[in-house]
């Protein structure tokens, strides 16, 4: 009777272990990808989330996903639009409500308009240099982290740069801050001002009104001040015009140093031989020689499921930053699953626990492939930035090529700041906040 | 002294860099009474033809004239394919139309060309004169004189044509008004299908030079911007208007922005800088209020 009914019930069984890997398979991290791909700065969002998306493909490909997750995304385009971002976060949360990684906006503009939301909604918002920095302060902002660098950690790096070229000295000196006339070119002005108190240096404030293609007036007042050095805040055809500008008033390319909005191939190619001497911050190195690039290229384009139609982009600034924004998403998973379920999806408030207990040391990016591409980070409740630190790269016509070690800005001088910001947003939006010293 | 003529004389020069984009509305305004909302775009197309021709493997001078030709049929499908059925129509549907045209050609031509920035090489450094750097210690670029004497050749053959050619006067003719032009004959469709082509050549023009200065990218659309405060004070309908314009706004602008500030910040502190955004519009909004045509601009008396 057995031996009658065997192949059916071989069959059976084949069946239901096929059944059970189908829905091991079917455990999925979903991403909301709310991105730009086209637009004014529509290339800066393709080698970023070619970069983010590449390497969640790489996951997958390499490791079978995490734990056994496979990372999968959603794309939705917001051509840099603050109403576009918000209404592609409202498509997409409904389907990020049982699991999601952190939303990466890579927009200042949207990421303000999506705090409040994802923090009701309980999805965390990445805001890797940029975006509101007063987040570093998550006593009062749970869902939000400006991860690993802000623009005040970042001005406050470059001036230690710059104190460091001179011998640790910087009193009489005279910096000129050039910046985009918007809240982003504002930000970093409280950093400044709180740096040259500091080191008796001499700051002069030229703001440049949007778009910034045409900056004549306030290059020749810089030819006039004579100052020591140019600390740029740019953005967009800003910066090419700023480097032409330069060359044209005859102000050195190596006394202007930029934030990390101004420090892409993009960003300097266009301005051609302008551009060359050029430094910029940037919180993670460039080129392929990071292990995880190479492999990428290997195994996803080896694989045909590469996401960049133009694979000159791989490697670029922009794409290896896409790239660290993944690693420290994945990681976030990785943390989260160790918590609440190996092999399992997890949804918005475990990723949020996850982010706010990063601890990813060096060993841990050698292991990943990810030397030097970004620096150490541990968050903490009272510390969602989790690092603070950028090196300084330097354009040498072809390449960007780094000039320094990881730097780290005065957090005794800039955190504060922070928390008297969160503690003011707080008191307007009648918030209580967290007891860190209770979190875990 | 020396610094007011410095910013002085390089507000002039960045304001032929907004008389060559402004050019480009004035031909379109002449010939059809239709402000081209699409003039920052087609600069933008114009310019990213050339990089692309030159990417693809062609010479610069071989990427120029396929760049010209690209122009050409844009103008006269342009044409054919928006403005035929818009005869007689009144002016703001034909702007609605060229709303829609900007868009689509902001759409069309990063999906042709790649939307990366890029550099435009003319071979023209953007550099100061040492002699004048050396003797007056004043800077004065290059490229910035190159620009100027380019706008200076081509206002000069527009007024021309426009003045003295048989079919600048069809122009003027149609500018007028449609209908009675085309009652006596004058070939509506291929009048149109020529200014646009100019107006193609114009931006091709406009798109080099601030492709050159700035790199090809997106934010050449925006060149439109510091062009209509330089068609209010010059007058939509008058060529060299369009040059006296843009160095009144070049070098208002630039006196503006170095000037003015420090008076506001010792007035009332704070910083006041960046104010070259939106001081040419209000200097152009008081002189709407004194001359509404413009300078150059032609006097519209209608029969009550």
């Amino acid at each position: 009777m057995i031996k009658k009914f065997k192949p059916a019930l071989a069959a059976a069984a084949v069946s239901l272990a096929m059944l059970s890997q189908v829905s091991v398979a079917a455990e999925e991290q979903f991403f909301p990808l709310i991105d730009y791909r086209v637009g004014p700065y529509g290339s800066n969002g393709q080698a970023f989330y070619g970069g983010f998306i590449d390497y969640l493909n790489y996951v997958n490909l390499k490791e079978k996903g995490v734990n056994g997750v496979q990372m999968t995304y959603e794309e939705c385009e917001t051509e840099y639009n603050n109403a576009k971002g918000v209404e592609c976060y409202e498509r997409l949360k409904g389907k990020a409500a049982k699991s999601a990684g952190p939303i990466h906006t890579m927009s200042t503009g949207i990421s303000y308009a999506l705090i409040d939301k994802s923090a009701q909604d309980k999805l965390p918002l990445a805001m890797m240099g940029y975006g509101r920095t007063d987040a570093v302060d998550g006593s009062v902002f749970p869902y939000a982290f400006p991860l690993v660098t802000t623009y005040q950690m970042q001005a406050s790096a470059i001036i230690k740069f710059i104190k460091d070229k001179n011998a640790g000295n910087l009193a009489g000196k005279k910096i000129v801050y050039l910046y985009h006339d918007s809240a982003y070119g504002k930000e970093a002005i409280i950093a400044m001002e709180a740096e040259a108190a500091l080191n008796k240096f001499t700051l002069v404030q030229i703001p440049v009104a949007h778009p910034g293609n045409e900056q004549g007036a306030q290059w020749l007042k810089i030819r006039q001040e004579k100052p020591d050095f140019v600390v740029f805040w740019g953005w967009g055809v800003m910066n090419q015009t700023a480097l032409k500008s330069a060359q044209k008033v005859g102000f050195p390319r190596d006394k202007m140093i930029g934030s990390w909005w101004t420090g892409s191939e993009e960003d300097v190619v266009p301005a051609g031989e302008a551009a060359k001497g050029y430094m910029a911050a940037t919180w993670n190195v460039s080129g392929k020689q990071v292990p995880v690039i190479a492999d990428i290229e290997t195994v996803v384009y080896g694989a045909n499921k590469g996401n960049l139609q133009d694979k000159a982009k791989i490697g670029t600034v922009l794409y290896n930053r896409g790239v660290s924004a993944a690693v420290l998403s994945v990681e976030a998973i990785r943390k989260a699953q160790e918590k609440y379920g190996k092999g399992k999806a997890m949804n918005g408030e475990q990723v949020r626990w996850a982010l706010e207990n990063l601890n990813i040391t060096d060993a841990r990016l050698k292991a990943l492939g990810a030397t030097d591409l970004l620096p150490e980070i541990k968050t903490s409740c009272d510390n969602h930035e989790g690092s603070g630190k950028v090196k300084i790269q330097q354009w040498d016509g072809a390449k960007w090529v780094p000039v320094s070690g990881w730097i780290e800005g005065n957090k005794a001088l800039i955190h504060p700041l922070f928390q008297a910001s969160a503690k003011q947003y707080a008191k307007e939006k009648g918030i209580t906040p967290r007891d860190c010293s209770k979190e875990k | 002294m020396n610094f007011f003529f410095e910013v002085l004389i390089g507000g002039l020069l960045s304001g032929v860099m907004y008389a060559l984009v402004a050019l480009g509305f004035v031909l379109i305004y002449k010939a059809s009474g239709v402000f081209n909302f699409a003039q920052g775009a087609m600069v933008y197309l114009a310019a990213l033809s050339v990089v692309g021709c030159v990417e693809k493997g062609a010479p610069l001078w071989l990427a120029i004239i396929l760049a010209f030709v690209i122009m050409t049929l844009f103008g006269i499908a342009t044409e054919k394919f928006v403005l035929r059925k818009l005869v007689n129509q009144p002016p703001i549907t034909l702007f609605m139309a060229t709303i829609g045209l900007a868009f689509f050609i902001e759409g069309l031509a990063p999906l042709v060309f790649g939307s990366e920035p890029r550099a435009l090489e003319l071979g023209i450094v953007d550099e100061p004169i040492p002699y004048i750097l050396d003797n007056w210690n004043m800077v004065i670029s290059k490229f910035d004189l190159v620009a100027a004497g380019v706008a200076s050749v081509l206002v000069a053959a527009l007024a021309l044509f426009f003045q003295y050619t048989r079919i600048g006067r069809a122009l003027r003719a149609v500018a007028d008004d449609h209908q009675a032009a085309l009652s006596i004959g004058i070939p509506l469709q291929n009048i149109w299908a020529i200014v646009w082509g100019v107006a193609g050549f114009v931006a091709l023009v406009a798109g080099m030079m601030w492709g050159a200065r700035n790199g090809v990218q997106f934010a050449l659309t925006f060149t439109a911007l510091k062009a209509l405060p330089v068609l209010i004070l010059g007058g939509f309908t008058s060529v060299p208007g369009a040059i006296v314009g843009g160095l009144i706004i070049g070098a208002s602008e630039k006196l503006a922005e170095i000037y003015i500030p420090p008076v506001m910040q010792d007035m009332f502190g704070g910083n006041f800088g960046g104010i070259e955004g939106w001081f040419p519009y209000v200097l152009a909004l008081l002189f709407l209020l004194v001359r509404p045509e413009g300078l150059f601009g032609e006097r519209h008396i209608d029969r009550v």
